[in-house]
């Protein structure tokens, strides 16, 4: 497999680097001095030549659903792989679920991929498939050993997420689900710059009821309004806990300002649902199995069920 | 002054929290604290501290951080932006500038302890903090019980080894939920996770955290700097601020030693 790299700068970038695929690439100010000047000068500029052959490779995909979360640990990829059971119930949808999260991909685990290995063909790379319908890629199969840590820098993160656009075959798909990493920083800029010719459906934002969880939400929203990606919902993920002892339920993240529900109202965004804690779900996904499957009559189960439908309308009603 | 850098490969598995109980719990010893943020597009200690409002002065020797309390100082870019629900959209090379400049600018004056809240995963933050700061005198790695956070932790260790920061230990946290009604532990996040890891890569297990609902109501209601001392976290986070405190001191002397 060819070592993804998207540009051979000499030297880190310096501290107010333009971007070594900006218009200003080589004129700025930080430029002066750098050793990278003459390689960012001499690079292409303008509209990236690789974003046709983006689009190109994804024009069979109908719809693209982004997972976002401006928070960590939310569950962000375990509502990827939810969604993604979901979806492929229907034996006639075909389904691909990408997992963006390039320091700590999950989706191989939760969807029961772990170990597998990507093999690569003349018409590019193919994803590995743990249902008939349903596909999965993730940069964790591109990794030595399972525990390499990948100390990457921003640039290089891009060049690998152009190349899993470009190169992963996914032939012809219902729904792309995107899993992303925390933050708005590199992976999503690149993702949303990369895809916008072909398309972004919308994105699904995750958040627990916290307002520590949801100040970093809010961020990714702005976000979002910034980039021009439409929000098809919030869903409040771990609110309410049903304790299996005594069926007693308490608030283990407790919504001192609203949570979810009132921050979609805040921001004039869709509230898709909560979602409570059933600790199956976690134990579900740490054995890559469906938990809509095993336990398709708890509560847990209907809530994501509902999401998805509501999911679903949103993204229809476009 | 001694560094001690707070890591997770995962999110969300407490690592702003566990900042927060220690600084909280080696301040409330007499010492004077420092607590800087380095996730830039996500800071939560602001508003864990309660200081969301508070900004960051400028005066002629750098940056002068938050003071929290008269222990307690902390940094974090939260205290520059204009409005609490802005975005920090940017990639990896403007990340590491701030990252470099929080390092340099920030006048914290005489410090026992200089606490470093990390985001998650191995990016530019941390490799900006590797090389900014030679000197860390200790991780402490944060994971929650599952096999999925304990993989990306895995993933943050090799990074430590990579960049020769010392493991302090693993604070396992969310390990188990006391439920309220009839006081009966489950495991909402499965179990055990933490302990496996510890004795497979031999490191420390510095302590399991529970849930504790009525701790993030606290942190939730901004009070808990007041409050701390009288919250039932205190008393299972004093040991792990012990073994942490005992292991950076010593890792000292034996830096002097050698």
């Amino acid at each position: 497999m060819p070592e993804p790299v998207p540009q051979d700068l000499k030297a880190p970038e310096p501290e107010h680097c333009p971007g070594p695929q900006s218009e200003d690439a080589g004129k700025g100010d930080a430029c002066t001095g750098c050793a990278n000047k003459e390689i960012c000068e001499s690079l292409p500029k303008g509209p990236d030549p690789d974003i046709p052959l983006i689009n190109e490779r994804l024009k069979d995909i109908k719809h693209k659903i982004l997972v976002l979360s401006g928070k960590g640990g939310v569950g962000k990829s375990t509502f990827t792989s939810m969604l993604s059971w979901a979806l492929a119930a229907d034996e006639d949808v075909e389904v691909g679920a990408m997992d963006l999260d390039i320091c700590g991909p999950s989706l191989p685990r939760m969807l029961g991929a772990q170990g597998e290995t990507v093999h690569s063909s003349n018409s590019g790379w193919t994803p590995v498939y743990v249902a008939d319908n349903l596909g999965m890629m993730s940069i964790g199969f591109m990794l030595p050993d399972e525990d390499s840590a990948i100390i990457w820098r921003g640039a290089k993160k891009n060049g690998l997420i152009k190349q899993f656009l470009k190169d992963v075959d996914w032939g012809h798909l219902d729904y792309l689900v995107v899993d992303t990493p925390p933050g708005t920083s590199d992976e999503h800029i690149s993702v949303n710059s990369f895809l916008k010719g072909s398309g972004i459906d919308g994105a699904l934002i995750v958040t627990t009821p916290q307002e520590v969880a949801l100040l970093d939400v809010r961020k990714e929203i702005d976000f979002c309004r910034k980039a021009g990606i439409r929000v098809l919902g919030i869903v409040e993920n771990m609110s309410g806990f049903v304790c299996p002892g005594c069926h007693g339920e308490s608030q283990i993240f407790k919504a001192t300002t609203g949570g979810g529900e009132a921050l979609s109202k805040e921001l004039g965004v869709p509230f898709l649902g909560s979602v409570p804690l059933d600790p199956r779900i976690g134990r579900a996904c740490d054995n890559g199995e469906s938990f809509l499957d095993l336990y398709p009559d708890s509560p847990a189960t209907t809530a994501i069920l509902d999401v998805v439908d509501k999911l679903l309308e949103a993204v229809d009603a476009e | 002054m001694k560094t001690i850098v707070v890591l997770s490969g995962k999110g969300g598995v407490g690592k702003s929290s566990v900042t927060l109980q220690l600084a909280l719990q080696l301040a409330s010893t007499n010492a004077q604290v420092g607590v800087l943020d380095l996730d830039i597009t996500g800071p939560s200690l602001p508003r864990m501290f309660g200081v969301e409002n508070y900004k960051v002065l400028q005066s002629h020797s750098g940056w002068l951080p938050v003071r929290v309390s008269p222990q307690l100082q902390v940094m974090s870019i939260g205290f520059l932006l204009s409005d609490r629900g802005n975005s920090v959209v940017w990639r990896g090379a403007k990340k590491t500038g701030m990252v470099q400049q929080f390092l340099r600018d920030t006048y914290w004056g005489d410090l026992d302890y200089l606490i470093i809240d990390t985001p998650p995963g191995t990016g530019d933050e941390h490799i900006a903090l590797a090389e900014e700061i030679k000197t860390v005198d200790g991780a402490v790695i944060v994971t929650t019980p599952q096999m999925v956070a304990i993989n990306d932790v895995k993933k943050e260790i090799n990074f430590c080894h990579k960049v020769n920061f010392k493991i302090i230990g693993v604070v396992e946290n969310m390990s188990g939920f006391k439920c309220p009604h009839c006081d009966e532990c489950t495991d909402v996040f499965n179990s055990g996770g933490g302990e496996k890891l510890c004795k497979e890569l031999g490191l420390t297990l510095l302590g399991q955290l529970p849930i504790d609902p009525a701790f993030v109501e606290t942190v939730e209601s901004q009070k808990i700097v007041q409050m701390y001392g009288s919250t039932s976290m205190k008393k299972v986070f004093e040991p792990v601020a012990k073994a942490v405190e005992d292991k950076v001191q010593a890792t000292g002397v034996e830096q002097l030693s050698t």
